[in-house]
């Protein structure tokens, strides 16, 4: 018998072109996503050298990062530099044959959130993006990870990108989660106590029952962040979940060729006493809803804590560090997370921008109002999720609450369209980087739960989702 | 890309943990189409201090950053690797690096070498104790010193040091494996399971 093999043994094996001694494996990529804020120098670098894309067949583009929100600034984008930055992708998508999902098409998303949707993204597959939340696509048993722009020059003339072998990382959540923990819930409680270099150089495989209960919408979520605990790469063994989702999607195989794929699939799964060389092991029943309360996505606490201060016992630089992040974000030491008030909520990001995410906060908003001193907004992560939402009437309870139900796009996650804090802002938001500035300078972001973020939009203030009282319509969660 | 042998350089001390991407080249100059003139925006938000060390005439000059663990953190974006190589920086040193940033930095010519937390400390300490405060590196005998009795060997990955010495164009190394890949391919592309578009 073989050695038993880890799922991303599996998938790296299964892409290996070349393995030169004393030089990085030469890895086959099968799906390349393109956006308009990592590619144009790529592209650039390509009419420059003369050389090709070689595989257009397998490469997608979509306008995500700095597209507007609002309907009526979509069409003629004020921003001149963002607006020529649109057209450069335009241009090179054309001259070098690549699909685009643009503005005005149904498909356009954010691309971590077009891709498993139109089942583009599959498993066993090898998929990078120039965007470092491309790990999201792990969720389905891919080995997905984010590169920067001249990686991204590499995949289009070779298709294949030099990779330095990675450690391995099982993290498994076993039983059964609490009552209001949601999968982002999980995956910021194993950012806090691995930190967020604690995955540095590995790609973490996820596992465990607590795991497995996961919808692919949560499974994505947490995939999602496993770059904020700096790894490589989230993985999750694809099972009846995974192909439940994939199939009938537009591009996924049908027929007889459906059931080839999921034979295919089915083996790529962690073997019987295959070794990593890091495990983890989280009972579920440990984890609670979640709130950062730092600049890092490590620095969180549960919602029932108070804001820690310096831990005396730590590095110098460490305490400083923490001194840092609390003065930025404009908190003492000793005050419960559930008194910090906040006036800003985004709903939306790669992160937790689907229907699913959606559902989870209209049932919590359903029947009450946002408070008066909070401006709260909902950006569905792609045109088809929208227009789902719309078909299950949640854009009617998020209206009616008071939130502003928007177009789908990266918007408030980095602000690099007009969706930004202003200095001083507090944002409950749920997206992946509480990072200082990230949602405009002196903003102050706290990462939570689609359903955390809901109820602080209502109480303007943090709240235990444990406690809430739901009591509007059903929402089909 | 420049080759990195030899540099005797300006050191310019950066006391922080977790320096993120986003701090090094904040959003709104990742709108650009263009690859160079990201020098002046290199940690914009911070530099709007007068006191920060990018403002202080004494590091006006320094090609080498020294910095505290997971330098690099965050975002793909090559933009951070530009805008430290359009500022002057060749080298940075730090405890730890985040995996994606490490990658760019190479690709940009820029030398990134790992020491242990202490070592990091005294060299911070020093380049903020002595004004004209130099480290002298090279990654041709892969050594570290200063004239201030510090002196260390530091440990590149044998393939990035190799390409860094000579300047090389990574796509030009992958296409040695021409042959390889289109082997490869021919027989990958049957897997339609692991196509985009198989239907
Ligand atoms: S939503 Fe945020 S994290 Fe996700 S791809 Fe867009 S900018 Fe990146």
């Amino acid at each position: 018998m073989s050695k038993p093999k880890t799922l991303f043994e599996k998938v790296w094996e299964q892409h290996l072109v070349a393995q030169p001694a004393n030089e990085p494996a030469l890895l086959y990529i099968d799906l390349h996503l393109v956006h308009e804020v990592t590619s144009p120098q790529a592209f650039e670098g390509l009419r420059l050298t003369g050389r090709k894309l070689r595989r257009p067949d397998r490469t997608v583009a979509t306008v995500d990062h700095n597209v507007p929100t609002i309907a009526a600034d979509r069409l003629v984008i004020k921003d001149d530099i963002a607006a020529r930055q649109i057209d450069a992708l335009r241009r090179n998508c054309k001259e070098f044959g690549v699909e685009l999902y643009d503005v005005d098409s149904r498909d356009q998303g954010i691309v971590h959130v077009i891709g498993p949707e139109l089942g583009l993204t599959k498993p066993g597959m090898t998929i990078v993006c120039g965007d470092s939340h491309t790990s999201t696509h792990g969720a389905f048993g891919a080995l997905a990870f984010g590169i920067g722009t001249s990686e991204v020059e590499h995949v289009m003339a070779t298709q294949c990108l030099p990779q330095s072998h990675p450690k391995t990382f099982r993290i498994s959540v076993e039983g059964e989660l609490p009552q209001g923990v949601t999968a982002k819930d999980v995956v910021l409680g194993i950012i806090g106590r691995i930190g967020t270099d604690g995955a540095t150089g590995y790609v973490i495989e996820y596992a465990g029952s607590a795991i497995r209960s996961l919808s692919m919408e949560g499974r994505m979520t947490i995939c999602n962040m496993s770059i904020e605990a700096g790894a490589r790469a989230g993985m999750i063994a694809p099972d009846q979940t995974t192909f439940d989702y994939l199939k009938g999607r537009r591009f996924s195989p049908q027929g007889a060729a459906w059931d080839q794929a999921v034979a295919a699939w089915s083996q790529l799964r962690t073997d019987e006493g295959a070794t990593f060389d890091r495990e983890l092991v989280i009972p579920a029943v440990e984890l609670t809803p979640y709130v950062t309360w730092g600049t890092n996505p490590g620095q969180v606490i549960p919602i029932t804590a108070e804001i820690p201060g310096a831990d005396p016992a730590a590095s110098e630089a460490d305490r400083r560090g923490v001194e840092r992040a609390l003065e930025y974000m404009g908190l003492t030491p000793g005050t419960p997370m559930e008194e910090v008030t906040i006036n800003r909520v985004f709903l939306g990001s790669c992160t937790n921008s689907r229907i699913e995410d959606l559902r989870a906060a209209a049932a919590v908003v359903s029947g009450y109002r946002v408070h008066p001193s909070v401006n709260a907004i909902v950006v569905p992560g792609s045109h088809l999720v929208k227009e789902q939402a719309e078909r299950e009437g949640l854009d009617r309870i998020f209206r009616q609450a008071g939130f502003e139900w928007r177009e789908p796009g990266c918007s408030m996650c980095l602000g690099m369209n007009p969706d930004i804090l202003q200095p001083g802002d507090r944002c409950a938001s749920t997206s992946n980087r509480n990072f200082e500035g990230r949602q405009g300078r002196g903003g102050r972001t706290h990462l939570v739960s689609p359903m955390m973020a809901a109820a602080a939009a209502i109480k303007g203030h943090f709240s235990d989702i444990r406690t809430w009282e739901f009591k509007g319509e059903e929402v089909n969660v | 890309m420049q080759p990195f042998r030899k540099l005797q350089a300006t050191v310019m001390p950066l006391d922080r943990v977790n320096v993120d991407t986003d701090q090094i080249i904040p959003k709104q100059f990742l709108k650009r189409i263009e690859r160079t003139g990201y020098g002046d925006f290199l940690f914009f938000d911070w530099r709007q201090d007068p006191g920060f060390e990018i403002n202080q005439p004494r590091y006006r000059n320094a090609q080498i950053l020294v910095a505290a663990k997971n330098f690099g953190c965050g975002s793909s974006r090559e933009h951070a690797a530009w805008a430290l190589d359009n500022y002057g920086f060749r080298c940075v040193i730090s405890s730890s690096f985040a995996d994606i940033f490490h990658s760019n930095a190479g690709k940009n010519g820029i030398l990134l070498i790992t020491l242990s937390e202490d070592q990091v400390n005294t060299l911070l300490q020093r380049a903020k104790q002595h004004e004209g405060y130099k480290l002298t590196v090279s990654l041709e005998e892969n050594t570290l010193s200063d004239d201030h009795g510090f002196s260390t060997t530091f440990k590149v990955d044998s393939f990035r040091r190799y390409c860094l010495l000579e300047g090389l164009d990574d796509i030009g190394l992958t296409l040695r494996y021409k042959d390889d890949l289109d082997k490869f391919e021919k027989q990958h592309d049957r897997d339609f399971w692991l196509t985009p578009k198989s239907a």
